[in-house]
């Protein structure tokens, strides 16, 4: 994976594969103590703790179809490589969250990358099903919630293409905002940041 | 700023479009590869890139989906389109540059883009 955006959108796979029906991504960036925090948390089937123990190992996984796994060694490598770590809670018949943290300033930690992008394919792929999003930055946040705008829109679907754009476009807007600089700190990834 | 009035002037438009809309005899349907070794590969820029092009182009007939890994990751982002009476066509590493192409000259106009094939990239 070349961003951690990927790796989010690997494991929200995983929720949609577990039969949940919300699932919920937060980012969260705090500069100060220079530390990144990404979990994606989901009201699916859960995991008992044996398979919790078990799904850090390449070689396990629930498919059939095939006998590796990656999803989660990736991300706890992409996690640890960068002076951070992944814990995992989970309850069968309740859901699953997938917690990593990273030290931000950290030479190895991989750039977020196109978060908007992820989180709009999921919508996209999934429209009947629920996504919250919430970023984080500094003490400044914002969510949106496809059950709020399920509300607005009524019968009409969130994978409709002018929705799609519009979600896309509210999310890098309230990005935006949150990411002002009126600390005099850029966003990540900003040359000279 | 992008607002919830706006949101609601597009259900309002929506709302309009769907009445018209019926099941297509032409339905076509298009499948990207999602599993950790597409999205790896850049299947998510892939599937935005169909998303984007197939409403550009105002394709009501043509669907957008998602699978799990096929087997055959080392062709990953792989792109499977499937058309009534027609055999099952499969693209290997596809980027978005590619999809334009195989929108207009497989899905709109019926002849698959072999040179992008899995079949042609085995060879």
């Amino acid at each position: 994976m070349r961003e951690l955006s990927l790796n989010v959108l690997d494991i929200a796979q995983n929720s949609i594969a577990a039969g949940a029906t919300l699932t919920e991504i937060t980012v969260e960036e705090d500069t100060a103590a220079d530390r990144i925090v990404l979990t994606v948390r989901d009201n699916g089937r859960g995991m008992t703790p044996e398979q919790v123990r078990k799904v850090s190992d390449p070689f396990y996984t629930t498919r059939t179809t095939r006998k590796v796994g990656m999803g989660i060694p990736l991300f706890r490598m992409a996690a640890e490589m960068a002076g951070g770590g992944l814990s995992i809670e989970s309850v069968p018949g309740k859901g699953t969250a997938v917690t990593a943290t990273f030290v931000r300033s950290h030479i190895d930690r991989m750039p977020l990358g196109d978060i908007t992008g992820t989180v709009v394919a999921l919508i996209r792929m999934n429209p009947d099903r629920d996504f919250r999003y919430v970023r984080k930055w500094n003490g400044r946040e914002f969510a949106v919630d496809t059950r709020e705008l399920r509300e607005i829109l009524g019968d009409v679907p969130l994978d409709t293409p002018e929705v799609a754009d519009w979600i896309d476009a509210y999310i890098k807007e309230q990005t935006e905002a949150i990411l002002a600089p009126s600390s005099g700190e850029g966003p990540e990834d900003v040359p000279g940041n | 700023m992008k607002t919830l009035a706006e949101l609601q002037a597009i259900r309002d438009r929506a709302r309009e479009k769907m009445t018209v809309r019926g099941d297509h005899e032409n339905a076509v349907r298009v499948v990207v590869g999602m599993a950790t070794c597409g999205i790896a590969a850049g299947a998510r820029p892939v599937l935005n890139a169909f998303v984007d092009e197939v409403a550009k182009r105002h394709l009501d007939n043509v669907t957008v989906g998602q699978t799990g890994c096929i087997g055959m990751c080392q062709f990953e982002p792989i792109v499977e389109i499937t058309m009534p009476g027609k055999e099952k066509v499969t693209y290997g590493k596809v980027t978005p540059e590619k999809v334009a192409r195989i929108v207009a000259d497989h899905v709109v106009n019926g002849n698959p883009v072999v040179e992008y094939t899995i079949g042609e990239l085995m060879k």
